[in-house]
């Protein structure tokens, strides 16, 4: 299982043809304390940086890209009761989607967690 | 020539090397540098205000005296501008206002204090919204006869301290402040400082907005801060407690557009101005008075966990587009999402089913009565 990690701050885990996507830890101190998670329907086909899901904090609603092409197989149910679990576990409990990978290829374009802890100290 | 950098061209207040110090993230705001938050994050700032104390650096705010040779005088001048009576206001008493154009739309919403004591009387206090500050002042000069002239304070930091404990962590280094009445203000020393004090804010709550000078401010925050009541508080939730107690944000739900009648805000138009009018768009106003405006500020609760933000339209259980929704956001003391806005007579009435349409989705709502969280001003008992 290998973990990536896009410039908008979501994580992406493979196993297998399948990935799980959440937000990072450095996304949900930024949002600060969220309240709701609108994630989309299971069976939906998403674009590398099509609009996956929707965080809302607080102050404001902010969006997840989905990080490379795929159908959503599963949301993550627990979310719409618990959404501030974003907060408190954002990169294990609080993930988003599982998607099918229908570009494996993208995943290179990813960073990997050096590299994402790099490009986090430059912000 | 190179374009300029917007950080660089931001205002910073008194407090700004104290914010730093706290760990607050600053944000852009009306031209200043601000605090949103601090490290424990908006949601417990809100909850700590409800519930304590929270102080607020709200410095960004205008300043500035209206003096004119006697209170009659100045009164009137600022009269002819709004729809309030100031010739009535007693010494050391405070009155929300909203300046008018000539069409009857809301320039800006600003308080308004009667100085202190006979002894310099003639002067009234105003604080006026930050992105404002220019409009007003413009506004104020155009307008005032030959012998009342505007004020500004740029040397003073202007602090909120608000919630159930905020009058005794006040009255701790100021103890006349325990005195003060809902809406009244006087002038006290606070640990030694000259501080303008009134019993007034922006959250709801009890508590008091304080007028310090520059110089002072930090340590008369560090001396609040150091009790264990008082925790400092941001912008962000700044906004969500003044939406909970169903107060307006100027450029959000009230603008040059609406009316006093629209913006649901009648209270701030006492009897004899109502009457008489004799203020900018008084034609328009006092028709809206007596015949109900075309659209009113409502509040609204939605069923669901989603919020529903500012621009979100607002369509009637049959669908019709009837309005849009000026400030949303989720309500902390609540633990749901509401929000403020706009609908056409006859669709305002509380109970009302309406859906709000966020990212194409419509999510049942309900118009409510506000403030959606009880306002707890101070009130003294009566003899």
């Amino acid at each position: 299982m290998s973990t990536y990690f896009s410039k908008d701050h979501e994580w992406i885990s493979v196993d297998g043809d399948i990935a799980t996507v959440g937000i990072t830890n450095y996304a949900q101190e930024q949002l600060g304390d969220v309240v709701y998670v609108e994630l989309p329907d299971t069976g939906k086909t998403v674009a590398q940086g099509d609009e996956a899901a929707v965080v809302e904090s607080v102050k404001a609603a902010s969006e997840v890209y989905a990080p490379i092409d795929g159908e959503i197989v599963e949301t993550n149910g627990d979310l719409a009761d618990e959404p501030a679990k974003v907060n408190e576990d954002p990169e294990g409990a609080a993930w988003f989607v599982k998607m099918k990978v229908g570009n494996a290829a993208q995943l290179s374009e990813l960073m990997d967690e050096a590299a994402y802890k790099a490009f986090v100290e430059t912000l | 020539m190179a374009a300029p950098d917007p950080q660089s061209e931001l205002k910073s207040t008194p407090l700004s090397d104290l914010h730093e110090e706290l760990g607050a993230r600053m944000v852009p705001f009306a031209g200043y540098s601000m605090p949103v938050q601090y490290p424990t994050g908006i949601m417990a700032e809100h909850v700590h205000t409800r519930t304590h104390a929270g102080l607020f650096d709200v410095s960004h705010m205008g300043q500035a005296f209206l003096v004119g040779p006697d209170h009659e005088t100045t009164a009137r001048a600022l009269e002819a501008l709004t729809p309030s009576d100031f010739a009535e206001l007693g010494f050391g008493r405070q009155r929300y206002t909203v300046l008018l154009n000539n069409e009857g739309g809301i320039v800006d919403d600003l308080m308004v204090t009667r100085s202190v004591s006979a002894a310099d009387d003639g002067r009234l206090y105003l604080v006026v919204n930050a992105s404002r500050k220019d409009v007003d002042y413009a506004l104020l000069r155009q307008n005032l006869p030959e012998n009342v002239r505007l004020e500004t304070v740029e040397d003073r930091a202007l602090i909120a301290v608000q919630g159930p404990d905020a009058v005794a962590a006040v009255a701790a280094h100021a103890p006349k402040a325990a005195d003060l009445s809902f809406m009244g203000a006087s002038s006290m020393e606070f640990d030694g400082i000259d501080c303008h004090i009134s019993r007034s804010g922006y959250t709801g709550e009890d508590g008091v907005e304080m007028s310090v000078p520059a110089g002072a401010a930090e340590p008369v925050v560090r001396a609040l801060l150091a009790d264990d009541r008082v925790k400092p508080v941001g912008l962000g939730a700044r906004d969500s407690l003044r939406l909970e107690a169903g107060l307006c944000l100027y450029g959000h739900d009230l603008d040059e557009t609406t009316s006093p009648v629209e913006g649901a805000i009648t209270f701030a138009m006492q009897k004899r101005r109502r009457e008489e009018g004799g203020f900018p768009g008084a034609d328009r106003i006092q028709r809206e008075l007596a015949e109900g405006p075309g659209r009113v500020r409502v509040g609204m609760k939605l069923e669901g966990r989603a919020p529903a933000r500012e621009g979100a339209e607002i369509h009637s259980a049959d669908g019709l587009a009837i309005g849009t929704v000026t400030s949303g956001g989720f309500a902390p003391t609540l633990g749901a999402p509401i929000a403020m806005g706009y609908v056409a007579a006859g669709h305002g009435a509380p109970g009302t089913k309406i859906n709000l349409i966020v990212r194409g989705r419509a999510l049942p709502a309900e118009i409510t009565a506000m403030p959606f969280v009880p306002h707890r001003y101070f009130r003294k008992p009566k003899a």
